[in-house]
């Protein structure tokens, strides 16, 4: 990546962070925390040339699919399909309201988004048939798959886990946003799953570490992984931090049911002002 | 009525399926790990599009519904009470749902209905669905009476671009439809007796059960009518409703709960609907489970749902 689209994707990361902090201040029932563990990894796919997309037809058979099945916690990607014109911007505003398509979980009548989430581990089993149909299909398209650690505890996902190795789904590539949060503790404390990746590499598939709030190493793996093709399908471990930026809440165990007051909001959108 | 060989409904939709799969590469088929004699020529005949998911029904869902979206007709196949009970939220989320905002064309076949695994117990024994999948919005709950039916399924399950729960018997048994028929039409149901009094309206292997009281029934100089609805959601209401309307006393018949949502719900909510003026009366599972072995009229007879009782049922209203 070059300087300038390093710094083009940091603006991008500061932008959609701003904004998704708006959101929550306007619907406050919005997941917050879980939603700023993701921006990285959201930036990445949408603007660091990731992803093939067409949001003047959001279902065009070329584009890649992305999954998100951490559902409530991807209120960050409503800022960035505003911004790349799946909608209107000025939806944003109306976040929450009668009428609004954005809530506080999203589904597939918001254009971008893909399938059904708010229940967790459902995406990564409809993602494998989805690869299994591009593949029949002989398409170039992939499937994009965003999952959070806690969401591993259904035992769904590792059916799918088996079933795309078994498969050779190297079309698939799964990103867990691992902020180590789950809704009431540390993942470590309800039941310690790390390190996942070992995990992964047992049950046969490619695997790779990242710090995921580092934009250039989110960007050079999804890329790397796009175009290996050898018959694993993919996951990148993204460690992050629950609640990245907003202060109180980061690392909070309770961060995930909790909101921020306007004030605080403002607090944080000042200070970020004045840090630039 | 012609007699017929002793068919499973699976063997003869699954050969069926096998013809259009040589045709129609849209067609996928996945099993949790169940089988059949035909499902062997079809994972042979099309390894690309044949996937066995292992024990594994909430994937199978999942699976399904991906591949649905991608825009492949999609045939998925277990046992009935894991088809539908153990990836219950699965069937809700991707298939039900999501139905509703794409379209997809998933048939679930589960064997097994009611009794039919008569000793395998009530972990095999599937009473539970057709209530809970009638509960599902968008979503088809097909439920026919004999392999007959089953085959001519086929060309909706195909046409019919939505979810679908076929909930078939395990059994071999011989047809109660003519082998020329053609006995699925989208009405979702058949009058196979008018006449009499008294109307038998029942689903699956107990409109078998309904024909032969017919008989019984006929021998005694009483004639009791039958009409057999094998489609248990967005069938032709006010059709039913005109040929149930004459009757004094109309019986519903289901292998399943009684007073939670199956055919009796049906039955009720449209004599309520279109002010039918008969008396009711379901047959079915009560409220309990049973471990006991035996035969299958055996087993309904544990909840008074078998052939004696019905017919005494039948015998007080004469």
């Amino acid at each position: 990546m070059t300087p300038p689209a390093e710094q083009l994707l940091k603006d991008k990361i500061r932008q959609v962070w701003r904004e998704t902090l708006l959101l929550h201040r306007r619907a406050p029932e919005t997941r917050l925390a879980s939603s700023l563990s993701c921006i990285e990894i959201l930036v990445a796919l949408y603007y660091g040339g990731i992803l093939k997309f067409n949001p003047e037809q959001p279902q065009w058979e070329g584009r890649d699919r992305f999954v998100v099945s951490k559902g409530h916690g991807s209120i960050s990607l409503y800022p960035i399909l505003a911004d790349l014109n799946f909608f209107p911007t000025s939806e944003l505003e109306k976040i929450g309201q009668a009428g609004s398509f954005l809530g506080s979980i999203p589904d597939p009548v918001i254009p971008g988004y893909e399938t059904i989430n708010g229940s967790l581990g459902h995406g990564l089993g409809v993602g494998c048939g989805m690869a299994v149909g591009l593949k029949r299909k002989q398409s170039s398209s992939q499937i994009f798959v965003l999952a959070g650690d806690g969401e591993l505890y259904e035992g769904s996902n590792w059916e799918a886990i088996m079933f795309a190795a078994h498969h050779r789904l190297d079309n698939l590539t799964l990103i867990v946003d691992h902020n180590k949060i789950s809704m009431l503790d540390f993942c470590a404390e309800i039941i310690d799953h790390s390190p996942l990746a070992e995990k992964f590499k047992a049950f046969g598939w490619m695997t790779e570490d990242v710090d995921g709030h580092n934009i250039k190493q989110v960007q050079a793996t999804l890329s790397e992984f796009r175009d290996i093709r050898n018959g694993q399908p993919k996951v990148i471990i993204a460690h992050t931090i629950k609640g990245k930026g907003a202060g109180a809440l980061e690392n909070d165990k309770l961060s995930h049911i909790k909101s921020l007051t306007h004030a605080q909001i403002d607090i944080l959108l000042e200070a970020n002002n004045d840090s630039n | 009525m012609t007699v017929t060989k002793n068919k499973t409904m699976r063997d003869v939709f699954l050969a069926a399926l096998l013809e259009r799969m040589r045709q129609d590469s849209s067609i996928f088929f996945l099993t949790a790990d169940f089988g059949s004699p035909v499902l062997d020529q079809i994972r042979n005949d099309f390894p690309e599009r044949f996937i066995n998911v292992g024990i594994a029904e909430q994937n199978l869902i999942n699976v399904a519904s991906g591949l649905a979206l991608e825009g492949f007709n999609v045939y998925a196949y277990a046992i009935a009470p894991f088809i539908t009970m153990r990836c219950y939220e699965q069937v809700k989320v991707n298939l039900a749902l999501m139905s509703q905002l794409r379209e997809m064309n998933v048939n679930l076949i589960g064997v097994g209905a009611g009794f039919s695994y008569v000793v395998s117990g009530p972990t095999h024994h599937s009473i539970e669905d057709i209530s809970i999948m009638r509960t599902l919005p968008n979503i088809e709950v097909l439920s026919p009476a004999d392999w007959i039916t089953a085959q001519s399924m086929l060309d909706f399950t195909l046409h019919c671009h939505r979810p679908k729960y076929l909930r078939f018997d395990s059994q071999p048994a011989p047809a109660i439809y003519a082998e020329d028929s053609k006995p699925f039409n989208e009405h979702g149901f058949n009058v196979l007796n008018a006449g009499g009094k008294i109307c038998l309206a029942a689903t699956g292997y107990m409109t078998v059960q309904a024909v032969n009281t017919h008989k019984i029934m006929a021998d005694e100089g009483v004639d009791v009518a039958v009409i057999d609805i094998f489609r248990l959601k967005n069938f032709d209401m006010a059709e039913l409703a005109e040929n149930l309307r004459g009757y004094k006393h109309v019986i519903s018949m289901e292998e399943g709960f009684i007073g939670k949502g199956g055919l009796d719900s049906l039955l009720l909510n449209l004599k309520n609907d279109f002010n039918l003026p008969f008396g009711f009366k379901s047959i079915g599972i009560g409220d309990n489970y049973h471990f006991e072995l035996g035969a299958r009229d055996r087993l309904l007879e544990n909840y008074h749902a078998g052939i004696e009782s019905t017919l005494k049922i039948i015998r007080a209203l004469v």
